[in-house]
């Protein structure tokens, strides 16, 4: 009978501190209060300004450690990889462009300035660049967005060997880091627009790549992404699957006496080429680009519906940011033989 | 600083010398102090920067005046390239051709030229199929000029697009593409991978029709060519200089750009295959036992598949642009620094390993009568001077010469070898009784003008490319050969190098001097 009642009351115990253990368990987060949370501030007290480590002060330094570049280099043949695969399948061309200097024993860093027009720019990027660059390679990603939150601005960081630039003025603590990186031996992924592309069409060119280059020597590399827009252009919610094309352009290096300006528009008319070669062809592209007929890497200065409207003619000839194959104009063979 | 090319003397610790045996490659000891191997130079190194050195010959021409000046709107612009069979092994993307092309393009664009056509300069050679002429122009040519119908091929079969523009004084009449012809400016883009290419002989042969190029593509003029890699000295090159008088007093303005490579002809893991014997390390042996195993227990179309996938890793080592003559005399120079190597005297038997590969056959079977082309024609013709082998010497080769050809690249050469073959060996009956046959049979026409095959009658002329070879050699034998394909071809079979040695003892001797060509990379062998 003891025993019987030793055994009851040992599991009215039990019972009684699991009970509680679940009620504490799944007490609402905001019933605790400090320690578990921040204090509060008592009134009439001032806390002295916390320094901001988010945005272009986010350190960077250890995301290009070894052991963080191990985790990198996983991350990018596997998950991103496959990710990209799966829904941009992007297809690299003019590499042979970048193959002499690839082929050195120690190819020198580069600065590749695409015209921007996703989120998906960078993913697509860093799998079409060529094995000799890609290891090396850090990002220039857009301080107030990437680096906003201290989640985003690690995983930024991490993943993509992203670095913060402040997109409204390059800032001389961004500038002196990035010289830093290159005269290291790192490539730079910078888009020189300063943002995604609002409605198709490239924006002005900023002079941050240019600046970089003929401070540095390095030499930039002007390359097209086409289909990013499509498949996840600014405002679209979720991704739709297409196909993805990067057309790298030839080297280009500042001349002797040319200011950051004039090189910057070079770098603007070499991108707005490798546009035209895309949609459509390598011979037209240089034609046009010696007539100066060739459209405005940053589209005609009219109403924005006929700035959208010329798109999507333009669209048609893409071969990318779609699963079907593109519209071909069929030659007018005139009328039909009676 | 690349070593320069050198003549080994084979003695007691001399190690065995490899040898190419078609798609294969063995190793061979030859015997000690009555034989030597001719070494070629190292690989000279490449351009730092090919697209300056290309965009600075084309402002600074040679004898004519920059590229740029000669562009203007309203002109007839044709540019024309070497096919398929240079350079070979194929080389790696982007192709010297490409580079010069887009150069060129760059500038006509900018001088706002609209009418460019661009013409694969392939004589009787076969059509090249798309993949090749992407691989050799790049995508960006191909897809802008492929499409519209001006890039092409030449078809010296096509009387309508074929003018003749004069006759030299020795009565060849000089019969070209037509588009060439009413041209205001060609362009010339060329690789020169060995003496013999380049100067003239790109365009005379290159856009000319059958009866052009018979004048000099026939036994007499081959017989008399001492040597392909001498042009001054060439009985060929005089004809074709000849006509290229003609083309230069009566055609369209020419602008030649010739490029050279650098004699890098195989990449990792074949790169053992360029080095010194001795100089190979335990992971070249390794890689040669691993590679020479493999090979050996691997069906032929399969060890095929591989080799004419290698792409060679040539680097462009210079480039001249202007007029043809003075051009080409830069290129020879060029050409003779990275190949010539000094030879003291002839020898009494020559060997050669034969290769899988020759110009004819690109991504293709290398057949019996490419084999006696490119051992007796090209092989052979490696001198400057005096033959490397005495008159009535003998010649060994290496090469299984398996009874096997390519039905789509080589159709004529199927029954050349059944038909002619079983007839005669001599060149010039051959020429007599059988040439005209094959030139004009409508079928082999056919296949030449809308597939991917040779001329007809283009075996006639890789058989008379190794005329002066077959008739300077008292006796010719293929180690390791098909006996029957060896016969018909009038030489001897052996199994074996010592085989070979003993069977070659009939023409000179018990103890005659031996001299091994030393293949890959390409030399000269300057005799004296």
């Amino acid at each position: 009978m003891n025993s019987k009642r030793h055994i009851t009351i040992r599991a009215q115990q039990f019972a009684g501190r699991a009970e509680q253990t679940i009620r504490s368990v799944t007490k609402p987060l905001a019933k605790y209060g400090f320690p578990w949370r921040a204090p509060t501030v008592p009134r009439g007290i001032e806390l002295p300004e916390k320094p901001d480590t988010l945005g272009s002060n986010f350190e960077t330094d250890w995301a290009r450690r070894p052991l963080a570049s191990v985790a990198r280099s996983a991350f990018i043949a596997g998950p991103l990889k496959l990710m990209t695969t799966v829904i941009a399948r992007p297809e690299a061309h003019g590499l042979d462009r970048l193959a002499d200097l690839s082929r050195l024993d120690e190819p020198p860093p580069l600065i590749f300035a695409p015209d921007h027009h996703s989120h998906l720019d960078t993913v697509v990027m860093i799998r079409a660049i060529p094995p000799a660059w890609r290891q090396d390679l850090v990002v220039a990603a857009a301080a107030d967005y990437f680096f906003d939150k201290r989640w985003k601005a690690t995983f930024s960081a991490l993943a993509l060997n992203a670095i913060p630039i402040d997109r409204e003025a390059t800032g001389r603590q961004s500038a002196d880091l990035f010289k830093e990186l290159i005269d290291d031996g790192r490539s730079l992924l910078i888009y020189p627009e300063g943002g995604r592309s609002p409605d198709g069409w490239a924006q002005p060119f900023k002079g941050g790549a240019a600046y970089l280059s003929a401070k540095t020597g390095v030499a930039v590399v002007p390359v097209h992404i086409e289909g990013t827009g499509a498949i996840f252009g600014k405002g679209m919610t979720r991704p739709r699957p297409g196909r993805t094309r990067v057309i790298f352009g030839a080297p280009l290096t500042s001349y002797e006496d040319e200011n950051t300006r004039r090189y910057n528009a070079r770098i603007e008319s070499a991108v707005g080429r490798l546009t035209e070669e895309s949609v459509s062809d390598y011979w037209t592209a240089a034609r046009k680009a010696s007539t100066g007929s060739a459209d405005r890497l940053s589209g005609p200065e009219t109403a924005s519906w006929r700035r959208k409207w010329m798109l999507t003619d333009r669209r048609r000839h893409e071969v990318s940011g779609r699963n079907s194959r593109p519209e071909r104009d069929w030659p007018n063979l005139g009328p039909r033989a009676k | 600083m690349p070593r320069p090319g050198f003549v080994l003397d084979v003695d007691r610790s001399t190690p065995p010398m490899l040898f190419w045996h078609g798609e294969r490659f063995s190793l061979e000891r030859l015997p000690a102090d009555r034989s030597r191997v001719i070494y070629p130079a190292e690989s000279f190194p490449g351009l730092e920067d090919p697209q300056s050195a290309i965009r600075d010959a084309l402002e600074n021409p040679l004898d004519m005046e920059p590229l740029r000046a000669l562009l203007h709107a309203d002109m007839k612009l044709t540019i024309c390239f070497d096919d398929a069979s240079l350079s070979l092994p194929k080389m790696r993307r982007p192709d010297s051709r490409q580079r010069i092309i887009e150069a060129v393009l760059d500038l006509a664009a900018e001088a706002g030229v609209d009418d460019v056509h661009i013409i694969a300069a392939l004589g009787l050679h076969r059509r090249m199929h798309d993949y090749e002429l992407r691989h050799v122009l790049g995508d960006r040519i191909f897809d802008a000029f492929a499409p519209n119908g001006t890039l092409y091929q030449h078809d010296a079969e096509d009387p309508e697009n074929l003018a003749v523009l004069g006759e030299t004084d020795h009565g060849e009449v000089l019969e070209i593409n037509r588009r060439v012809a009413d041209s205001d400016l060609v362009v010339y883009a060329n690789v020169n991978q060995v003496a013999m290419d380049g100067g003239w002989k790109s365009l005379v042969t290159g856009v000319a029709s059958y009866r052009c190029l018979s004048y000099h593509h026939n036994p007499e003029s081959l017989q008399n060519t001492r040597s392909l890699m001498d042009r001054h000295h060439s009985a060929l090159h005089h004809s074709i200089w000849r006509l290229g008088k003609v083309l230069r007093d009566s055609g369209p303005k020419v602008f030649q750009i010739e490029s050279t490579i650098n004699t890098d002809a195989f990449p990792s893991p074949f790169d053992f295959l360029s080095k010194r014997e001795w100089e190979w390390t335990a992971r070249d042996r390794m890689t040669y036992l691993a590679t020479a195993k493999t090979l050996d227990r691997m069906p032929r179309r399969a060890a095929r598949k591989i080799f004419h996938g290698i792409e060679a890793p040539y680097s462009m080592t210079g480039v001249y642009a202007g007029f043809t003559e003075s051009v080409h005399e830069r290129t020879l120079e060029d050409v003779y620094r990275q190949h010539i190597v000094e030879v003291e005297g002839q020898t009494d038997i020559l060997t050669l390993g034969v290769p899988f590969i020759s110009p004819y056959n690109p991504e293709s079977i290398m057949n019996p009568i490419l084999v006696m082309c490119m051992g007796l024609g090209y092989m052979f013709n490696m001198y400057r001077n005096k033959p490397l082998v005495r008159e009535g010497g003998v010649i060994i080769m290496t090469h299984p010469t398996y009874r096997d050809f390519h039905p789509v690249h080589h159709p004529s050469y199927i029954d050349f070898f059944d038909e002619v073959l079983a007839d005669t060996t001599d060149p010039a009956v051959m020429s007599d009784k059988w040439e005209k046959r094959y030139a004009e049979d409508e079928w082999y026409r056919h296949l030449y003008r809308t597939g991917n095959a040779y001329h007809g009658v283009h075996p006639f002329y890789a058989w008379y490319w190794g005329a002066h070879g077959q008739q300077w050699a008292g006796k010719v034998i293929i180690v390791g050969g098909d006996p029957t394909a060896v016969r018909r071809m009038g030489f001897t079979p052996a199994s074996t190098m010592d085989d070979a040695f003993e069977l070659a003892s009939d023409v000179v001797g018990r103890s005659p001097s031996i001299t091994h060509l030393h293949v890959p990379s390409v030399l000269v062998a300057e005799v004296t």
